[in-house]
């Protein structure tokens, strides 16, 4: 199957698991996680509650170890990077949290700024107009100067993908992009997603459970089951609806609904 | 409750009853009345009871006929029964009971879902003093961990290369400093006023009361400024950094500080411990002041001193030698107060409780840390003669 090719295969694309084993402690979350993701994809970790896909999504950004098994970007080993190195791989990451995380304290240009003027030599100037360009490609030109608690909650969300895009990032993680949004919201943050990955060519990795969503965004899928701990199936996802070996796939992928065939 | 029989329509028609009947092997349970979760609710007693005596049951049926109205406190009843012959192995009917009712039990009874959570196992009680030794030593390791963390970024702050906001800094100087200014004067007004009652109660009995001056002046300016103020910037900023900062980890604020590349350390961290260390020696000068003041109101507008007296008295008594180790003193216990507000928010878990605990254990540790650093401190002078 699709796992055991990229388990043998050379770690040569944008991002390569190999035998990923993710644990607390003792507790085994999941194990043998073996994927690539290519450059321009939208690939899309799905499961059911609490089976581990924003933990590794978590992985990928470096924030918890693996227990075994190793992550590269660009055949380059991320895991056994130094400290220094991989500050320098999170200059490509762009990152939207849940909530959209925006730091509270600051308002919406502020919180664009502040990647811009870690990582580039702008003046303040300049940064002014490149954080009011990337509100206005999420739908929120004029909101510069609003803190985060003054906005709605899908707002936050577009804001937080703002921040995330501030330094044009070659892969961007998105942790539950529909949580808590309306669906013409989500419906509109997925359409945000595919246009950015048109125009830009930028590289998603996207969490979520949504249905809808994955089968508009995604052009490659993980599935991550809860009961044998480890990904069962890898795929676009109509594929997987259809002909996935697993039942459990093809449940999940119908809402648990009946087959009809 | 009643095991009586015919408990039917006429007079029940608002409580809850429970009849019990045998038929045969079977145990027939009775349900008439209105079933209102919030009126008197009929216990499984009598039901066990039944199903002890002898000879024993093989099997509960029901009979709802006489029932007029349920919600779900006939469903508490039913899963008692329920639980009552699964402990006894013995079958249930649910043919007689009303067809919603039936389907919720079902419902209720349906195989739960595995949890994902992990039981922590018991252990033998010397595994279990074990577990507290280690994890003991696990908070003495994180402990050491985060001053190894913030010693690095302070000194990349002193180098100038620390990531953190100038309006930030400035913003928690002030609410750490002139913010405080109004407590910090009633609380040390306060206390100069009663060091000065306490004192003068005593000296005046040797009629060497204008030594209340010598009193307030020392006993503020070397000791009881810097702990007073310490005190209540642990309440004020000690416990509003754990809050800031634990919130801004629920919110995933610190994490996305992390994956800018930014350290929580340096950004969040190295402010707040620089705003109160910069901020506690001003304080503690202010509240040598204010109690001083009190005193004076005490010693003048009481105890009859002349102000000229009391005020020549305290600038022979005060010197170099109280003052700065009073204000040595608050620094370090402003130093204290942050560390432990800090470490207690970036420490936090992920809900609101778990914040608010977090600034519960800011403030206590906060003021446990001052009062052993202040009862180090007596030791040392005492030992080195100052």
């Amino acid at each position: 199957m699709t796992e055991t090719t990229a388990a043998s295969a050379p770690p040569t694309d944008q991002i390569s698991v190999r035998n990923l084993t993710m644990a607390y402690g003792d507790f085994v979350v999941m194990r043998d996680l073996s994927f690539d993701v290519s450059p321009g994809e939208v690939f899309v970790i799905m499961g059911g509650s609490g089976c581990g896909k924003s933990t590794l999504m978590r992985h990928l950004l470096g924030m918890i170890e693996p227990a075994t098994g190793e992550i590269f970007y660009g055949g380059e080993s991320f895991t056994s990077a130094s400290r220094e190195v991989r500050e320098s791989y999170l200059r490509r990451f762009g990152v939207l949290f849940q909530g959209g995380a925006l730091w509270s304290s600051m308002t919406l240009a502020e919180n664009i700024a502040l990647p811009l003027e870690e990582y580039t030599g702008l003046g303040a100037a300049e940064i002014r107009d490149v954080a009011s360009l990337k509100l206005a490609l999420v739908g929120l030109r004029g909101f510069e100067d609003y803190y985060p608690s003054e906005i709605s909650g899908g707002m936050r969300k577009r804001a937080g993908l703002a921040r995330a895009m501030a330094l044009d990032p070659e892969i961007l993680f998105v942790d539950e992009p529909s949580a808590g949004l309306d669906p013409i919201s989500s419906r509109l943050l997925d359409d945000l997603i595919l246009e950015l990955r048109e125009s830009l060519g930028t590289t998603f990795v996207v969490v979520t459970h949504e249905l809808a969503s994955i089968f508009a965004i995604a052009s490659k899928a993980i599935f991550l089951d809860t009961v044998t701990r480890t990904a069962t199936a890898i795929g676009p996802p109509i594929d997987l609806r259809d002909h996935s070996q697993d039942p459990a796939v093809r449940a999940f992928l119908r809402r648990g609904e009946e087959e009809h065939e | 409750m009643s095991s009586g029989r015919g408990a039917g329509a006429a007079q029940a028609q608002d409580i809850a009853k429970v009849s019990l009947q045998r038929d045969g092997d079977q145990l027939v349970v009775g349900l008439a009345g209105t079933w209102q979760i919030s009126a008197h609710l009929p216990g499984t007693t009598a039901v066990e009871a039944a199903l002890e005596s002898p000879p024993a049951p093989t099997g509960i049926e029901f009979d709802s006929q006489g029932i007029e109205g349920w919600d779900s406190s006939v469903l508490t009843f039913l899963m008692g029964v329920e639980d009552a012959a699964d402990e006894r192995s013995i079958p249930v009917d649910h043919a007689g009971l009303p067809d919603g009712v039936r389907r919720l039990v079902e419902l209720a009874r349906a195989v739960p879902e595995r949890g994902t959570r992990t039981e922590e196992p018991k252990g033998s009680p010397l595994a279990r003093v074990g577990g507290v030794g280690l994890k003991i030593y696990d908070g003495a390791v994180g402990e050491l961990e985060f001053l190894g963390e913030v010693a690095r970024a302070f000194g990349a702050f002193l180098r100038g290369k620390a990531r953190y906001r100038k309006s930030d800094l400035r913003l928690l100087i002030q609410q750490a400093g002139a913010d405080a200014l109004g407590i910090a004067s009633l609380v040390s007004l306060l206390f100069g006023l009663i060091l000065a009652f306490v004192g003068a109660v005593q000296l005046q009995q040797f009629g060497a009361a204008i030594y209340v001056a010598d009193l307030v002046g020392v006993g503020m300016v070397r000791d009881m400024a810097a702990f007073m103020t310490a005190i209540i910037v642990a309440g004020r900023s000690g416990a509003a950094y754990a809050a800031q900062i634990g919130t801004m980890r629920v919110t995933e604020e610190i994490d996305a500080l992390r994956t800018t590349g930014i350290s929580p350390m340096e950004f969040l961290v190295v402010p707040r411990v620089v705003a109160l260390v910069l901020m506690m020696p001003l304080l503690t000068v202010y509240a040598d002041l204010m109690g001083i003041l009190g005193g004076y109101v005490v010693g003048v507008g009481i105890l009859d001193l002349t102000p000229r007296a009391y005020i020549q008295q305290t600038i022979n008594a005060v010197n170099m030698t109280h003052f700065f180790p009073g204000v040595i003193k608050g620094t370090i216990y402003g130093l204290l107060v942050a560390l432990a507000g800090c470490k207690q928010g970036m420490a936090a878990g992920n809900s609101a409780s778990a914040v608010g605990d977090a600034a519960t254990r800011a403030v206590v540790n906060g003021v446990v840390a001052i009062i052993v650093a202040c009862g180090v401190a007596q030791v040392i002078s005492y030992v080195f003669g100052i």
